[in-house]
């Protein structure tokens, strides 16, 4: 039979961000597969370097809605890291805090969101309800449901009150429960089974290969995470083991991912008991000397990477962010090849695709080809007037 | 009579379709929990539906990029006639904090018609339920009445604004900032 290519999107029921894919179909079976991204990009790195390191604060934060606290921790150990400030210890472990918060958010999110996706709308129902708990959660600790603006140059905004204390910890201890439901779900569920189990299948060594991250690299039984690998803040402190699964396949993240909600809820107990007392947040220069610095942390949905130079002023040179969801592509494109149509919107879903994220990257790539400083805000707008 | 069965069946239960135009997808996961158990916008009637054709109401987020702008204006041109748009989200509302990058025009309504702005970064999901049931205040008299009680019980100055709230207060904002700039 002949070969039959149709595109989907930007604008697709199946998709709720707009991007464009293009499958090749040999009857059920899909022999190739190519994506276009683009369509989200905002040019934040670029306004990056226009505005102070104070302002960059809340732009990194809005690179994505939903892994908002990794961007602007991450943002914040690099800039700091150029000004050579060690922020208060208490300050450091309400940002571990908020991390893993939004770990166990974001994991229920695409749960939730998984169980749409192969028509297992009662558990998109139910993962979606508990999900409340941990936004009431975030939005006691830090007053808002969605971009917290918890961290801050120098420490963090707002300090954990005593009485936050007891209903953070009932909180934990519900969804704690809760997570281990849905693990059981996932393992004997005969639904969630065959609709999950050898779909989407990425082998380990592709997965490096292709520079995969996070939890698609996990579950396809590499132990790698940023946060064992290379601490940060106090992570060497507390107790968590590094989860992976040898599956390989949907089934496999999803373990991976549920296993970690479970985990961030320990980690955050333990960070609980652990914190000391003292201040939360010091005075921060306004100016940042001269240097460069690299950070990198393990956002839900793998590892981020922040490059910021600092020529000695308030204003940032150069802002570079290496998003997961970016890394996570190529692999993602491996799934769904050689699977049925009716498994793309699971196979695609199981990286957690996040566009807002990459798209950022998209054209500015394009652009670093050349030299990006060199070019004057008119033939930018050119740029993306043609590439649009 | 089929006009007014159509009209009493968009006012019951409009068909709400989601666009992204380039947002960061913190407002469109509020627009989920909006329809999810907690808050439940379906008990309005509203349903989520994929297709531009089928739906009453365009729900965007994000500021426009120039990517997506004329998939925006094709998607709108789809909805059927009456039509009505909810920009959701303060960079849907003016492209703040994107706007002025290279890639950004600015909010939705740089590009189509608003009939209703909700601000808020993300947008908290009773505000969107809120902003839809005021929608619905103008087509449906009972949603209307509503929307009186739910104002009359607590303060909903700033959660939702019509075009015409929202010329009023930026037309004040230009006056303002025009002052500031002679003063300086
Ligand atoms: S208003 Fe804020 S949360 Fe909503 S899409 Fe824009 S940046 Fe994201």
């Amino acid at each position: 039979m002949a070969k039959l290519d149709f595109p989907v999107g930007p604008q697709h029921p199946a998709l709720k961000e707009p991007e464009n894919l293009r499958f090749s179909v040999d009857g059920e079976l899909v022999v190739d597969a190519d994506i276009r991204i683009g369509y989200v990009h905002r040019s934040i790195e670029r306004s990056c370097s226009e505005r102070n390191f104070v302002q960059d604060l809340y732009l990194c934060e809005r690179v994505c809605g939903i892994c908002s606290n990794a961007h602007t921790q991450n943002y914040c150990q690099a800039v700091e890291a150029i000004a050579g400030v060690e922020i208060p210890e208490r300050a450091q472990w309400i940002r571990m805090i908020m991390h893993e918060f939004e770990r166990i958010h974001s994991h229920l999110l695409w749960l939730g969101v998984a169980g749409h996706e192969i028509g297992f709308e009662s558990l998109f129902m139910y993962v979606w309800r508990d999900r409340e708990v941990i936004q009431d959660i975030l939005e006691m600790v830090s007053g808002n449901r969605g971009h917290y603006a918890m961290t801050m140059l120098g420490g963090v905004r707002y300090d954990i009150a005593p009485e936050m204390v007891t209903k953070i910890r009932e909180g934990l201890a519900f969804l704690r429960q809760r997570a281990e439901y849905y693990a059981d779900i996932a393992t004997s569920e005969q639904t969630f089974l065959e609709r999950t189990s050898g779909v989407g299948v990425v082998s380990g060594e592709t997965c490096v290969q292709l520079g995969a991250v996070g939890p698609v690299l996990r579950a396809s039984g590499v132990a790698f995470d940023v946060r064992r690998t290379f601490p940060y803040l106090q992570y060497d402190k507390v107790e968590f083991p590094v989860r992976t699964s040898e599956l390989c396949d949907v089934l496999g993240r999803t373990l991976v991912r549920v296993q970690e909600v479970i985990d961030a809820c320990d980690i955050c107990t333990q960070c609980l008991d652990m914190m000391p007392e003292g201040d939360v947040n010091m005075r921060f220069p306004r100016k940042v000397p001269e240097g460069e610095a690299v950070a990198r942390i393990e956002a839900q949905r793998g590892e981020v990477i922040y490059y910021v130079r600092s020529n000695g002023t308030d204003v940032p040179e150069r802002v570079k962010i290496r998003t997961p969801t970016l890394a996570n592509l190529p692999a993602s494109l491996e799934m769904v090849k050689g699977g049925y149509i009716a498994d793309i919107p699971i196979a695609f879903a199981s990286i957690d695709p996040c566009f807002s994220c990459a798209d950022r990257m998209v054209e500015l790539n394009d652009v670093s080809s050349g030299d990006s400083r060199t070019m004057t805000w008119a033939e930018l707008v050119k740029l993306s007037r043609r590439k649009s | 009579m089929l006009n007014g069965l159509v009209k009493w069946a968009r006012g019951k239960s409009p068909w709400v379709c989601h666009l992204n135009c380039g947002s960061c997808n913190g407002c469109d996961i509020e627009i989920v929990a909006a329809l999810m158990p907690r808050f439940d916008l379906e008990r309005f009637g509203v349903l989520l539906e994929g297709s531009p054709r089928h739906a009453d109401v365009l729900m965007t987020t994000g500021p426009v990029t120039r990517q997506i702008r004329d998939r925006v204006i094709r998607v709108y041109d789809q909805v059927a006639e009456p039509k009505f748009v909810v920009a959701v989200g303060t960079c849907g509302v003016s492209g703040a904090p994107f706007y002025p990058g290279y890639n950004v025009l600015g909010g939705v309504d740089s590009v189509i018609p608003v009939d209703m702005y909700v601000p808020g970064c993300p947008a908290r999901p009773d505000a969107i339920a809120y902003g839809v049931l005021k929608l619905l205040g103008t087509l449906d008299p009972k949603a209307d009445a509503l929307v009186k009680e739910i104002e009359s019980r607590r303060d909903t100055t700033g959660l939702v604004y019509t075009p015409s709230e929202m010329a009023e207060m930026r037309q004040a904002n230009e006056t303002s900032l025009g002052q500031t700039a002679a003063r300086s």
